[in-house]
């Protein structure tokens, strides 16, 4: 054992090994730090470089690359609320509420650190843990993983607070979302209309961007201003992120060993991860008011998991050969390019390889991390340029990061669509994450329970790790519930009759009442579509149907019998901004999405954000060299409409 | 560069030409032979269309082959190799048939899942296989193995299959499962397909949980995750698919060549070979999703003597040694097929006639459930 460790630690630190690992960590840093991009098209481009390089060199660049890809998309998400890969959709809740309230360099130094301390843990787990793993990631049957998602669907309870039902209502809509595609159980296609783009249901990078990045961007450009609205103190800030982490260093070791042990289980991953450390940072918490406002705790929990899942998640990739993530998919594919068959081998016969892959992880975290910390302060000055000259870059980038989702232009109308959604939730302040976690959950949700009933039958609901799960599920939806009747029972008997519990009203407003609707109406429309459907393929949508409708149901009842209290809720600016990006992906039909992009960034940053001429050109014209660039590296086709190909080939 | 061929002198000067092109290949002049015929040039820049995501089992197949392709074609072009996933690679295949040049310098790597859409009749597939010209394929085999608990040896596994339903994790009804579900189902036993698995790994995964009772893996991966398994007792393989030889038989995997193929067995049981509707529509799903599991298209438009030209280059070192040593970890023991046996074999593979559509339509129905 201790010459194999050796002999690992030795490859680790020759030069070439180090140095190529640190071209992945920088690779891996450019691409996370471009929302959409991520670790899929980090290694894409990597991979051409690959067939014929030295094992152990190649591995080093390999996981340089894996390890800080959730590193770098930290920047994205909080300093602009763009979610820039699935890995970083809870860190925009509260990091990007931060950067709002002028703490964007805390959010960030305390972000890395923990993703730092994170993936160091993660590998001290992962170098015991691989050599007993496989009888424990084989004792997860598909029922264990269907409680799974479950306990991830149970975070929607947690996070909606008070508005439980419009919370559920959220969730449901996105289970509806989650199920539009080929039904896992019979190969049947549900609620495509007909569209192409849809037989593959809506990709999630297009969902995450509509739900949070795009009604940020109206949000600021309605408010004018700079990102952060306080004025704030970067070196002060960066600080403070420091001692955060010191002080919640129990959070921060508990998330990372949760990230690492759901990072082994194929198949879930990084979906659940970042909504169950948040929950339990949420549920943990004395304090919860500041949760969705910028509380340190939404961003330190779900940055120290996310690094130490990367790593997990590389034990189902080398045991079994299935990729726990889809970054994990694309090194599958690196590894059989360098002659590597993942399974058992690479404990039995390549252990050396598999230790050298574990520590250069925890290596190139520390290195990323490192890099990140830097760069965290000068890079947080962001926050406080005017939003407006930021608004057509983020707009293009955003719409870049789409666009690679599926390469095709559904994308660009699916995300504006998913956008309009996203600003109607956020100006009725409606959960936005609900959304996200049953849009993320759908599909296990359905495949796991459709393959635990047919494997196990009814049996499947009886095994221990099933109840054991479901404690977990009953523990966190009623034990909070439990303590708050507790407490108020006891202040109850202490402090009299003032004291006891008064029941909130319930906020209305013009756009609830839309949502209603329109919720409501797509209920109906999504049920005649699968109506026809065979039981087991039309079970999931129904049900997801049936959440939407009741919970508005029970909302509006809410409202009927509480007098609920009126909230002003203003959607004219906002629509009028949703409009222009309608038009905006009009004109890149027409015209080419390079040339329109370009326009589009010189005439705005004239126009609206008043810059110079010449600054206004020099932007624009960096935008197109962003473009052409990215289309080269990456082998890219945009959308070329009437211009393009004459102006770009 | 100009490079001149005919088919004549081909298949005339065939194995001399080989020896030809080595000793000019390792002098290191890159120059393939010269001959009369029409002139054509190999693109500087070739574009190589995969549809289907980074780092999947056909991406790395392109991305193996593109370096040996390269080198061997004159004028060592760059090969460019184009992701265009979704629709389980329908809309890159899709795409490819609007958009593809018919000058040599627009390729295709399809697998299985282009091919079984286009052969049920998929509504979402627009291509057409008889639009394009195959330069390679790369065959592969695959093994169906069953839980000790049926029976310690392949016989007794087998009675046991036959007597009880037994589970199978697999993707989709008509995913690449499609043959052995057929040839389990001529053998007579009750399979209860189980669907929803995103990859075969997964299947195997839920075999190794004991959730389910047999599965089935192709070649690579049977022999890296499965053969230990069967080594520690904790799997025994039944039978495997064969291959495909020149003349369109099914014979015997040179990967396992202890294992009976479906064939094989089917003979034991059943006393006579299998024939009828279902057996056609095994052969023909087996050749095009196994035999014929990869292919390298062009579009019919490309000049023949390109269409030549590439395929002499791929000739050229498939027979070589360090080619074979390479391609042991990603392709098996298996030599790719080149030329007209592709064609030949892939027009008996895509033409289905009705009988056996309509058999297969109402077995999809009734067995699985599902509508094509």
């Amino acid at each position: 054992m201790l010459d194999i460790f050796l002999s690992s630690l030795g490859h680790l630190f020759t030069l070439p090994h180090l140095l190529f690992m640190v071209l992945g960590v920088l690779v891996g840093l450019v691409v996370g730090i471009i929302p959409g991009l991520g670790g899929i098209a980090g290694m894409s481009l990597l991979l051409p470089f690959l067939y014929g390089m030295d094992q152990t060199v190649a591995l080093g660049m390999l996981m340089g690359l894996v390890a800080v890809i959730p590193t770098g998309d930290t920047f994205a998400s909080v300093l602009l609320g763009i979610p820039g890969s699935s890995a970083s959709q809870a860190t925009v809740i509260d990091g990007f509420s931060l950067a709002k309230r002028g703490q964007a360099a805390r959010a960030l130094s305390s972000a890395f650190l923990s993703s730092m301390i994170g993936g160091l843990i993660g590998a001290v787990v992962l170098t015991g843990f691989i050599l007993i793993a496989r009888p424990l990631v084989l004792s997860f049957s598909s029922s264990e993983l269907f409680m799974l998602t479950l306990l991830g669907l149970s975070m929607v309870a947690v996070l909606s607070g008070r508005d439980l039902f419009k919370g559920l209502a959220a969730c449901g809509l996105g289970l509806l979302v989650g199920a539009i595609g080929m039904a896992p159980a019979t190969g049947e296609f549900r609620m495509n209309f007909g569209l192409d783009y849809l037989y593959d249901g809506l990709p999630l990078v297009v969902v995450g961007l509509g739900v949070f990045a795009l009604p940020e961007i109206v949000d600021l450009l309605v408010k004018r201003g700079s990102i952060a609205e306080e004025p704030c103190n970067l070196g002060e800030g960066w600080r403070q992120g420091i001692r955060d982490v010191r002080e919640q260093r129990g959070l921060v070791a508990r998330c990372a060993a949760i990230g690492s042990l759901i990072g082994t289980i194929p198949g879930l991953a990084g979906s659940v991860v970042d909504w169950l450390t948040y929950g339990h940072a949420v549920q943990s918490a004395k304090d919860k008011s500041q949760f969705g406002k910028g509380d340190i705790r939404g961003v330190i929990a779900p940055e120290s998991a996310n690094n130490a899942c990367a790593c997990g998640a590389m034990v189902p990739t080398l045991l079994f050969g299935v990729p726990g993530s889809g970054t994990a998919a694309v090194f599958l594919g690196g590894l059989l390019l360098l002659g590597l068959q993942p399974g058992v081998g690479m404990i039995e016969t390549h252990l050396d390889l598999t230790y050298t892959i574990i520590w250069s992880l925890a290596l190139a975290n520390i290195l990323g991390a490192a890099l990140c910390l830097i760069l965290a302060r000068p890079v947080s000055r962001l926050t406080q340029v005017p939003f407006a000259t930021l608004a057509p870059l983020i707009t293009v980038l955003i719409m870049f990061a789409a666009f690679q989702a599926t390469r095709s232009t559904g994308d660009l109308l699916a995300l504006g669509a998913v956008g309009v959604l996203g600003v109607l939730f956020k100006q009725a302040n409606w959960s936005r994450p609900a959304f996200l976690i049953g849009f993320v959950l759908a599909p296990g949700a359905e495949g796991y329970f459709y393959q635990a009933v047919q494997f196990q039958g009814a049996s499947a609901f009886m095994r221990p790790g099933v109840l054991i799960i479901g404690a977990m599920i009953l523990a966190a939806l009623f034990i909070p519930m439990l303590w708050s009747l507790w407490l108020k029972r006891r202040q109850a008997a202490s402090g009299g009759a003032e004291a006891s519990a008064k029941v909130e009203p319930p906020t209305l407003g013009y756009i609830d009442i839309v949502l209603f609707v329109a919720l409501l109406g797509t209920a109906v429309v999504a049920w005649l579509n699968v109506a026809d459907l065979t039981l087991i393929g039309g079970i999931m949508p129904k049900l997801a149907i049936a959440i939407l409708a009741v919970s508005c149901l029970l909302e509006i009842a809410r409202c009927l019998i509480l007098r609920p209290q009126w909230q002003p809720q203003a959607f004219g600016l906002q629509g009028l901004w949703l409009f222009g990006f309608f038009a905006l992906v009009g004109a890149m039909l027409l015209l080419g999405f390079i040339t329109a992009a370009t326009l589009f960034c010189f005439v705005f940053l004239l126009t609206i954000a008043r810059l110079k001429t010449w600054v206004a050109a020099v932007m624009a014209l960096g935008v197109t060299a962003f473009l052409v660039g990215m289309a080269e590296f990456l082998t890219l086709t945009y959308p070329s409409g009437l211009l393009d190909p004459l102006l770009f080939g | 560069m100009k490079i001149n061929k005919t088919a004549t002198s081909r298949l005339s000067l065939g194995r001399l030409k080989k020896a030809a092109l080595l000793g000019v290949a390792i002098a290191g002049l890159g120059l393939a032979s010269a001959s009369q015929a029409q002139d054509v040039e190999v693109p500087g820049n070739i574009k190589w269309t995969i549809p289907f995501g980074v780092g999947g089992g056909t991406d790395v197949w392109a991305r193996f082959f593109s370096p040996w392709l390269s080198e061997s074609l004159p004028g060592e072009p760059t090969i460019m190799i184009d992701n265009v996933p979704g629709g389980g690679s329908i809309n890159g295949a899709n795409l490819f048939s609007v958009r593809a040049k018919s000058d040599g310098s627009d390729w295709l790597g399809t697998s299985a899942s282009t091919q079984y859409p286009a052969m049920l009749d998929d509504p979402r597939v627009r291509y057409d296989y008889s639009d394009w010209t195959p330069i390679l394929a790369t065959p592969t085999g695959g093994v169906v193995y069953a839980q000790p608990s049926l029976g310690e040896t392949a016989d007794s596994a087998m009675d046991a299959l036959l007597a009880q339903p037994v589970k199978l994790a697999a993707q989709n009804p008509t995913g690449v499962e499609l043959p052995v579900l057929i040839a389990l189902d001529m053998l007579g036993a009750d399979v209860q397909a189980v669907f929803g698995m995103r990859s075969r790994g997964e299947g195997r995964l839920a075999f190794e949980r004991g959730e389910a009772d047999i599965d089935f893996q192709t070649t690579s991966a049977y022999l890296s995750n499965v053969e230990p398994l069967v080594e520690a007792g904790k799997a025994v393989p039944l039978f495997s698919l064969g291959v495909l030889n020149d003349e369109g038989k099914i014979v015997r995997d040179p990967a396992f060549p202890d294992l009976p193929t479906f064939n094989e067995v089917y003979q034991a049981r059943h006393g006579e070979a299998p024939s009828g509707n279902a057996y056609e529509a095994f052969r023909k799903f087996f050749a095009s999703g196994y035999a014929l599991q990869k292919l390298i298209m062009v579009p019919k438009d490309t000049p023949q003597g390109l269409v030549d030209t590439y395929r002499q280059a791929a000739r050229d070192f498939v027979h070589t040694d360090a080619f074979k040593k390479a391609a042991d970890a990603q392709l098996g023991p298996y030599t790719p097929v080149i030329g007209d046996t592709v064609q030949r074999h892939l027009d008996d593979a895509m033409s289905i006639d009705d009988a056996t559509r309509d058999w297969l339509a109402d077995w999809l129905q009734k067995e699985h459930g599902a509508k094509i």
